[in-house]
């Protein structure tokens, strides 16, 4: 299988706290052997509670922080570490995004101009082509350059803002944009505005989308595709449609049905899921979801349940749904760091 | 905690180590040759040559330096070269001065800091609080050493109510007239910074949720009051440890308008007398007693306020 | 070329037509707001004013500022031919009060303007860099924290002897560190908004991202700061002459003359006083105007 776009064993370890070595004390595994793959032209959703490692993988990906381990490849290019492969960096030619705050995300001090102007300025374009290209995205994100290429960042409204941004990650023709919960923040009626036009913008450029959001029913309206992450891991991956009408994994099932029911016939037999994720820095053993999951059983504390094919190109991580998906022998929980590669 | 407090001990050492270098090189930073005030300049040659050899200046500077520094461990600075005293024996009486001085001026200073301030934030908006930042902005704009001079005009020479110049001698009611216009003239340094400090958070705290629930839970304001003076008080104290600091380091000026026999005045006498062993062993002093008080403000902080350990 | 997509299109509509304000830069929005502040504006024009005459001095003094009349000397203010009266040396005090504003303007402004450029870099780059870079820079501030202002100023200027570039020197390297600390503490934040991941996700190397980004965004605060400190260097500066550390007489210099006169105060104490009063209003015009600035770059972000 060569997907376009395909992710594999991506991992980072954080090290927080310091002794009077200098040596970290402790790690908090943000993001553990994440794969994923998608198709060119596709949109594939990421979701999961706060603090699943879903905007660090983005991180990783744009190489804002470098990975520890994992390889990305793009239409058969490799990057990541290792022989044949180019640097991640050279991976934002071909890939942008999108951020949450879209206040932060504009340098206030700039116009609106110079901040969309600036990647294809810096990527060898002269002044002039990048004030050409500059107002034509402004009037691509239905923004009327005339009215807005002077404005300045706090002149703007939030949905406003958020559209410079997405023209801001289009400046520079990328074939791939993460979009890190970049309708969050948005009033409703806006988001969907911004959908629409990221939709029309998506058919328009070719591009690929990550969209990645912790909000299921907006994840559901665009996605052709989903990973489900829990605590820096993926549990289960597949095609939207399939995933949300039979949820496979235990998590994601309850994260569903902590959606509002639309239909009262539909109304929740089971309670939805209880209590906070549990620390990152000392994950529970086995299958990490297992303190949580109402179907738990011993082995679940035990053994570390791996991604196994249930068919329909779907995966799911979780013995209770495929006996025996753990390693075959039991494989101890790791705790020691790797050494520090940044 | 007492990890926290042993790591912030330990932080000091280099710090202070690195005070003590700059103290001693100042001293190579001066044009011409250290010892120019010792030696007549028809001396002959091997006399200079020896002068040379009986100070150790021949020998490279690391090895001066840690012999100086060694020295000074065990409480030796030299000998001054105007007096022929040894250096601690100037420092150790003009100290006393110094220090008497600046806790009079820490003590008038921080009273009517606290009080100007709190009451600015109480009363803000109003022309209270416009008087008390006006205050606050001439304590931090006037040259304290021309603030002494026009107290020396008013109460010396048009009044005659204070002497103006010296220590003061015999009877304690006596040394105490003396010290009342250079300690008034000090106070201001730090009223103006103090009243700012005050102000500012005490009316942070006033606005805050946790002082409008204390206020809906029906407390008196007494009560109030004394909540807010303790989450005031690490904020408080450590700028007033800050400003006895600059107090203690910062008094030359004022002391030489008012010939306060104190180690401002001796630093003065010292630099103009080019008299390097003292001048060096001033500076070493005071610099260490400012860097031991922020090492006690520092520990005072976190004894009060444990989230300030964080940084 | 493709065409504006339809969605597009309706949400230009959902703006409707044009926004009513008008466009204005970061520093016009300032420069308005600070205009409107009366005390602001007294302020500036004070110190145009002391500027314009320090520098026109030589066309407008009425006397000259190193030549006296034993027979004239210490005149009281008010007296005819010298309304502001003489000094010891029998010095026109007019005249010498106008030469002086510029070798104390000087001295209060330019080393905190060398050390704003020196400091602001050391701070950009032990902000964005981080790691030993910031571990060298902010360490050796340490160091220089550890000194009470006025006793690192007299001390490096002591031990250098008395001179104008000596006590320079000195008041340059005493105000370098706490700017670097500010720049470096603004940069450390600035580094982790999104809009310096974006640039980086652009392609742009860490010079670019400084000059575009970071620079602009640290530039305010610590110039807000830097002029805060100009009142103190004012005063620290006369303080220093006033020691006998900074200018040599004959020159006229604020700080010398108040220590010169000094002895005066029993004959003409109003008169003595003179070049304090002008050293205390330029300091307290630099603090009102800093504060004002202060407040007009809050407005916005």
């Amino acid at each position: 299988m060569t997907a376009f776009l395909q992710v594999e064993g991506l991992q980072k370890y954080f090290p927080i706290g310091k002794n009077f070595l200098g040596r970290p004390t402790q790690v908090v595994k943000a993001v553990e052997d994440v794969s994923f793959a998608t198709e060119r032209g596709k949109t594939l959703g990421i979701v999961g509670e706060s603090g699943c490692g879903k905007s660090t993988t983005a991180r990783l990906l744009m190489d804002l922080s470098p990975p520890d381990q994992g390889r990305i490849t793009i239409d058969g290019q490799a990057y990541g570490k290792g022989a044949g492969r180019k640097p991640i960096t050279a991976l934002r030619k071909r890939m942008q995004m999108v951020f949450q705050d879209s206040y932060a995300s504009l340098n206030a001090r700039l116009t609106i101009e110079e901040s969309i102007a600036f990647g294809p300025k810096i990527n060898g374009a002269s002044d002039r082509e990048a004030s050409t290209k500059a107002r034509d995205l402004l009037d691509r994100v239905g923004l009327d350059p005339d009215n807005f290429i002077r404005r300045y960042p706090h002149e703007l409204s939030g949905g406003q803002r958020q559209r410079v941004n997405i023209a801001r990650a289009l400046a520079i023709d990328p074939e791939i944009v993460i979009l890190d919960e970049a309708v969050s923040a948005l009033d409703k009626s806006v988001q969907a505005q911004v959908l629409n036009l990221l939709a029309d913008l998506k058919a328009e450029f070719d591009l690929t989308y990550l969209f990645i959001s912790h909000d299921l029913n907006v994840v559901q309206y665009v996605s052709d595709d989903v990973i489900v992450m829990y605590l820096g891991q993926v549990v289960e991956s597949g095609p939207a449609q399939a995933m949300y009408s039979t949820p496979a994994h235990p998590y994601t099932a309850a994260l569903l049905s902590a959606l509002p029911a639309l239909h009262p016939k539909d109304r929740k037999t089971r309670a939805p899921l209880e209590g906070d994720p549990p620390n990152p820095i000392s994950p529970p053993s086995g299958c990490r979801f297992h303190p949580r999951c109402p179907f738990a059983e011993p082995m679940c504390a035990e053994t570390v349940p791996l991604l196994a094919d249930i068919g329909g190109g779907r995966h799911v991580a979780c013995h209770m749904r495929v006996p025996g998906s753990g390693y075959p022998d039991v494989r101890p929980i790791v705790t020691v760091a790797p050494s520090p590669t940044a | 905690m007492f990890l926290y407090i042993c790591r912030r001990i330990v932080y000091t050492i280099p710090i202070a180590l690195a005070v003590a270098v700059v103290c001693f090189s100042l001293v190579h930073l001066a044009p011409g040759d250290p010892l120019s005030a010792v030696i007549p300049a028809d001396a002959p040659a091997e006399v200079v040559e020896r002068i040379i050899q009986a100070y150790g200046m021949d020998r490279p500077l690391p090895v001066q330096f840690f012999a100086w520094l060694g020295r000074a461990v065990q409480g030796d600075l030299g000998f001054s070269v105007a007096t022929g005293r040894p250096v601690t024996q100037e420092i150790g009486r003009a100290l006393g001065y110094t220090f008497v001085l600046s806790l009079a001026a820490a003590a008038i200073g921080f009273l009517f800091g606290i009080l100007f301030g709190t009451l600015a934030a109480f009363f803000q908006g109003r022309w209270s609080d416009k008087l008390v930042t006006g205050i606050a902005l001439f304590g931090v704009s006037v040259p304290h050493y021309w603030l002494g001079l026009l107290l020396v005009i008013i109460f010396s020479v048009q009044l005659d109510w204070l002497p103006s110049l010296g220590g003061g001698s015999g009877s304690w009611i006596n040394r105490a007239r003396y010290l009342v216009l250079p300690a008034i003239t000090m106070s201001f340094i730090p009223m103006g910074i103090v009243t700012r400090t005050v102000r500012s958070t005490v009316a942070d705290l006033l606005g805050s949720e946790f002082v409008t629930s204390l206020r809906a839970r029906g407390l008196g304001s007494s009560r109030i009051a004394n909540h807010v003076a303790k989450n005031a008080a690490p904020t408080v104290l450590a700028v007033m440890g800050l400003q006895f600091g600059y107090l203690l380091g910062g008094s030359i000026l004022v002391e030489t308008v008012f010939s306060w026999p104190g180690t401002g005045y001796l630093l003065n006498t010292a630099i103009f007398q080019r008299d390097i062993p003292l001048l060096q062993g001033i500076i070493l002093t005071l610099s260490m007693f400012f860097v031991a008080l922020n090492l006690l403000v520092d520990l005072l902080q976190t004894l009060f306020d444990p989230r300030v350990r964080r940084n | 070329m493709q065409t504006t997509p339809k969605s597009a299109n309706a949400l230009k509509a959902a703006d409707g037509g044009k926004i009513a304000t008008k466009s204005r830069g970061y520093w016009a929005t300032v420069w308005l707001s600070l205009s409107r502040d009366p005390i602001s504006i007294v302020c500036a024009s004070i110190l145009v004013l002391l500027v314009l005459i320090a520098i026109l001095a030589p066309a407008i003094a009425p006397y000259s500022p190193s030549q006296g009349a034993m027979v004239d000397r210490l005149l009281p203010i008010g007296s005819p031919g010298h309304p502001l009266g003489t000094d010891e040396l029998g010095r026109d005090m007019l005249t010498r009060l106008m030469y002086g504003g510029r070798m104390s303007l000087l001295m209060g402004i330019l080393p905190v303007f060398v050390a704003f450029a020196i400091g602001t870099s050391l701070g950009l780059m032990a902000g964005f860099f981080g790691g030993w870079v910031n571990t060298l820079v902010m360490r050796t501030t340490d160091v220089f924290f550890a000194f009470p202002a006025v006793l690192l100023a007299i001390a490096i200027s002591g031990a250098l002897g008395p001179g104008l570039g000596n006590s320079m020197f000195a008041l340059t390297l005493v105000f370098i560190p706490p700017i670097a600390r500010v720049a470096e503490s603004v940069t450390t934040r600035v580094r982790l908004l999104d809009f310096v991941d974006a640039a980086r996700a652009s392609g742009a190397n860490s010079l670019t991202i400084v000059r575009v980004h970071v620079f602009n965004n640290v530039m305010g605060v610590v110039f807000i700061y830097a002029t805060s400190l100009v009142s103190v260097c004012m005063i620290l500066a006369a303080g220093l002459s006033f020691l006998g550390l900074g200018v040599k007489p004959p020159t006229a210099e604020w700080g010398l003359m108040l220590n010169t006169l000094r002895q005066s105060i029993y004959v003409q104490p109003w008169v003595s006083v003179l070049p304090g009063f002008m050293i205390f209003t330029t300091s307290l015009c630099f603090n009102l105007l800093s504060d004002g600035l202060r407040g007009a770059m809050d407005l916005k972000r």
